[in-house]
């Protein structure tokens, strides 16, 4: 009964592995009027990591780095050729507008720090 | 007092920079500050609270958030120190808990987890090691619940459930220990602690390694002087760099660093450029010469006009595109960025497998009893040893080396993809003029027949050429000027399209032309034509002169070989790399340039137009092609080639013309260029070859594979230690790379 117990529990630890961090994504944070947005850098995480912007909008991301490890220090925006280096405690902006629709991935240099742009066709 | 430069938002038209000037000037402790409208960026003197200055600026419905400060580099370089000894303080403190457990347990002299004793100690022991994963090891687990909120996984994830499920397993047993059988009643609380001491040890050791792979693109930002000796009103001042305006004068002294791009107006000196262009010698500039900002003035005194400021200047151009190139990434990285995407959430699902592949067919290997100990320690193995860093920094930390080292040389590497295709290169084509040869002919013998000396040759041939724009009248008339040989004016001056010139001087019937004008006047040269057909077969431009129809001499005239373009050709050579000169010259003085210097394929007769075309046919037969020439009028045949390179004197060349910026003339560049790609490609496969194998044979391992066949099974502090080093393995291998030598620096 605990084998069937235990080998139930791993399957539903596999699935839910792939659920949670490959099938499901946390909700973006919108961007209105403000068009800027502060991203904090810390603790492994961009937070907001998903930002939902429309195309053709014209927006800045604010990074302000907190993790003083080196692996923090870079932001490359993929696919944009677009690169930031973030100073410890110091915040750094880039102005962005994107014409097209579709998702943006931003990381840091070994891919550990991931957040992702979502640009939505503008009604 | 400092400058600090920040980023302005909200600006809607050029009349809002007096307001936030006003508003600027308003803080407390601002002496006094530049709005840039262009860039939407502020230059603020003084001494103030930056987070004042921000709340001010916003007051007044705008934007501001600081960028960069003189002070940055001394602060980060604290920050990352500190940030260094905290890593190493955790690492101590985990390894004075970890060591002490590890050593008393191999020698037996820990309680028995079955008795009531035992329990109480080993309870203490486990309240201890709680303390280590909290204050050693807490950031792991804040990252790991943080990334795991967003749907991420990193490596702090796998850090955070290897350590976390030995703590939690070992202190289940310590309080039920009944739950398992009795010899599967085994905690980790040692192995736990001493990984998280190793960890941190090896975050340690990269964060130093990693300190050194930036060192070519500090150096550039270190040339950069901070302040400017500007004239103004008559007097001498110091200003600082942002703050200089275009067309100020300012005033340079000897050993001083010059502070930005402009043009001598008075004085001269000796400049070194080796900082930026690689060129070793000193080289002389005088009066409407061009000087460029961080190259450093060696003697005299001068003043020059600034022509570029702020980021126009060359240095600040440099550095952009080396900061821009170092991170790129080549096609050879991606992979490696698309395995890096999914690694831990894959090695999540691989450590269920294994555990649930443990926990049903361990009994056929070990008691039954005992496999949940197997299941569990292979899992914790396989999440401690699995390493996404190495994958990650493969790439990224070996083109940063690379691109830096090619920087100290003058070699400016537009990108990974550039560097990558570079090294890949089987031919490469050059042009004649003014990459092999100077560009500038100069006159290379001077043969005298008759009454006449070899003076009078270059009186008359100088006379006859002053005033022509001809680069061959030009390279004549310097000669005459060398020698202060005085010339005189010509009268009755006349051109013969495709022949030569002829007039008086002097009261003397003066030709001076090829072959054919002496044949058309009836002038004897048949004494000379030996020596002229020997000229020509020497890739040189022979000129006969008559003077009162008698042949006087042989004036010749060449666009000399760069001094080290035979050893450019030969190092190429070496690096199996087939060269191919084209150039519009006559088959004669191409053939004799390609044996002189053993290129091994030659196209003469070529226009302009045509060397796109000549760079298609050669890619066409299968070849890479590298074409070296200038970033301005070869720009097609650049953009056609697989590498272009663009070579230039000095720091004149446009630094965005080609995939290679060569900022110094010397061939060598190329050899350089070339040889780095190389060697950072190679770098790139053995980072990204450990990293696999690392990952690719270590997780296997860990989960047991070897067990079944030779009873080995990897202890988890030993895959924690490994964990550690492979990031450290990998920016130390990358680091290697700033031993390279310049091919200028091995002759």
């Amino acid at each position: 009964m605990i084998d069937l117990l235990i080998n139930v529990s791993g399957v539903i630890l596999i699935a839910a592995i792939i659920w949670w961090f490959w099938l499901s994504s946390v909700k973006a944070k919108t961007i209105d009027n403000s068009q800027l947005i502060e991203i904090l850098v810390e603790d492994g995480v961009y937070s907001p990591a998903r930002i939902e912007v429309s195309a053709n909008q014209k927006f800045t991301l604010r990074f302000l780095r907190k993790d003083a490890s080196p692996c923090a220090e870079k932001v490359l925006f993929e696919g944009l050729d677009k690169n930031l280096i973030l100073p410890l405690e110091q915040p750094v902006e880039i102005e962005l507008s994107l014409p097209t629709s579709g998702e943006y991935v931003f990381t840091c240099e070994m891919q550990m720090y991931r957040g992702s742009l979502l640009v939505k066709d503008s009604d | 007092m400092t400058v600090k430069h920040f980023s302005i938002g909200g600006m809607s038209c050029a009349g809002c920079v007096a307001g936030v000037e006003k508003v600027l000037e308003g803080v407390a402790g601002v002496e006094s500050s530049a709005v840039n409208f262009s860039e939407h960026t502020a230059d603020v003197e003084g001494s103030f609270a930056t987070e004042d200055l921000i709340n001010a600026v916003k007051d007044a419905g705008y934007e501001a958030s600081l960028l960069q400060s003189e002070e940055d580099t001394a602060e980060k370089e604290a920050a990352e120190f500190e940030h260094y000894r905290n890593l190493l303080k955790k690492s101590l403190v985990a390894a004075l808990i970890g060591v002490p457990l590890f050593i008393l347990g191999m020698s037996g002299l820990l309680p028995d987890l079955n008795t009531t004793q035992g329990q109480i100690i080993w309870f203490l022991i486990g309240l201890a090691t709680a303390f280590v994963l909290w204050f050693s090891g807490g950031h792991f687990y804040t990252g790991a619940w943080k990334a795991f909120k967003n749907h991420n996984a990193n490596m702090d994830t796998l850090i955070a459930l290897g350590t976390g499920t030995a703590w939690i397993f070992s202190m289940v047993i310590t309080i039920y220990p009944d739950l398992v059988p009795a010899l599967a009643r085994h905690a980790y609380f040692e192995a736990a602690a001493i990984i998280i001491a190793l960890i941190n040890f090896g975050s340690a050791l990269e964060m130093r390694a990693r300190g050194k792979t930036s060192e070519a693109i500090k150096r550039l930002i270190g040339l950069q002087p901070k302040t400017a000796r500007v004239v103004r009103d008559g007097k001498e001042v110091d200003v600082a760099i942002s703050k200089v305006g275009l067309d100020e004068t300012v005033r340079v002294r000897p050993g001083e660093k010059i502070p930005l791009d402009g043009v001598i107006v008075d004085g001269h000196s000796s400049i070194d450029e080796s900082m930026l262009t690689g060129e070793p010698l000193p080289v002389e500039k005088k009066l409407g010469d061009d000087v460029v900002g961080g190259t450093m003035n060696k003697s005299g005194t001068f003043l020059f006009q600034a022509k570029r400021v702020g980021s126009e200047t060359a240095l600040a151009q440099i550095i952009a595109l080396v900061r821009k190139a170092q991170n790129s990434k080549p096609a050879i990285g991606k992979l490696a960025d698309k395995i890096s995407a999914i690694f831990v959430p894959t090695v999540l699902i691989i450590a269920v497998i294994t555990f649930l592949l443990w926990f049903n067919f361990a009994p056929g290997l070990v008691a039954e009893e005992m496999r949940i100990s197997y299941a569990l320690v292979t899992t914790m193995t396989v999440l401690i040893i699995a390493c996404p860093c190495a994958l990650g920094l493969a790439t990224p930390i070996s083109i940063m080396v690379g691109v830096g080292k090619a920087a100290e040389f003058g070699v400016l590497i537009r990108n990974g993809e550039a560097l990558q295709t570079a090294g890949k290169l089987n031919t490469v084509v050059m042009d004649k003029t003014g990459t092999i040869t100077n560009g500038q002919p100069s006159v290379t013998s001077v043969i005298n027949y008759g009454e006449w000396q070899q003076e009078d040759v270059l009186m008359f041939a100088g006379s006859i050429e002053k005033g022509s724009e001809h680069p061959l009248a030009e390279a004549i008339v310097n000669a005459a000027d060398e020698k202060n040989i005085t010339l005189f004016d010509s009268q009755n001056f006349s051109a013969v399209v495709g022949h030569g010139v002829t007039a008086i001087i002097d009261g003397h019937q003066v030709l001076l032309g090829n072959a054919a004008l002496m044949q058309k006047n009836n002038i004897d040269f048949e004494q000379a034509e030996a020596e002229a057909q020997s000229l020509a077969e020497q890739a040189q431009t022979p000129m006969y002169l008559a003077v009162d129809q008698q042949l006087a001499g042989i004036i010749s005239v060449a666009d000399l070989i760069k001094e080290d373009s035979a050893r450019a050709i030969k190092a190429l050579h070496r690096l199996g790399i087939k060269v191919v000169m084209l150039t519009g010259d006559n088959k004669h003085t191409a053939k004799a340039v390609a044996e002189q210097l053993s290129i091994d394929e030659y196209f003469a007769e070529v226009l302009p137009e045509d060397k796109e075309q000549k760079v298609a046919l050669l890619q066409s037969q299968g070849n890479v092609v590298g074409m070296v020439g200038d970033g301005i009028n070869d720009a097609p045949a650049l953009a056609r080639a697989d590498v272009g390179f663009a070579i230039g004197t000095g720091t004149d060349v446009a630094i965005e013309s080609a995939d290679v910026t060569l900022m110094r003339g010397s061939l060598l560049g190329v050899v350089d260029a070339i040889a780095i790609s190389k060697a950072t490609v190679r770098n790139i496969k053995q980072n990204l070859f450990g990293a696999f194998v690392y990952n690719g044979l270590g997780i296997p391992v860990a989960a047991g594979i070897l067990f079944p066949l030779m009873g080995i099974l990897l202890n988890p502090m030993i895959a924690g230690a490994a964990m550690a080093m492979s990031s450290v393995t990998v920016v130390s291998n990358a680091n290697r790379l700033r031993w390279f030598r310049s091919a200028e620096m091995t002759k």
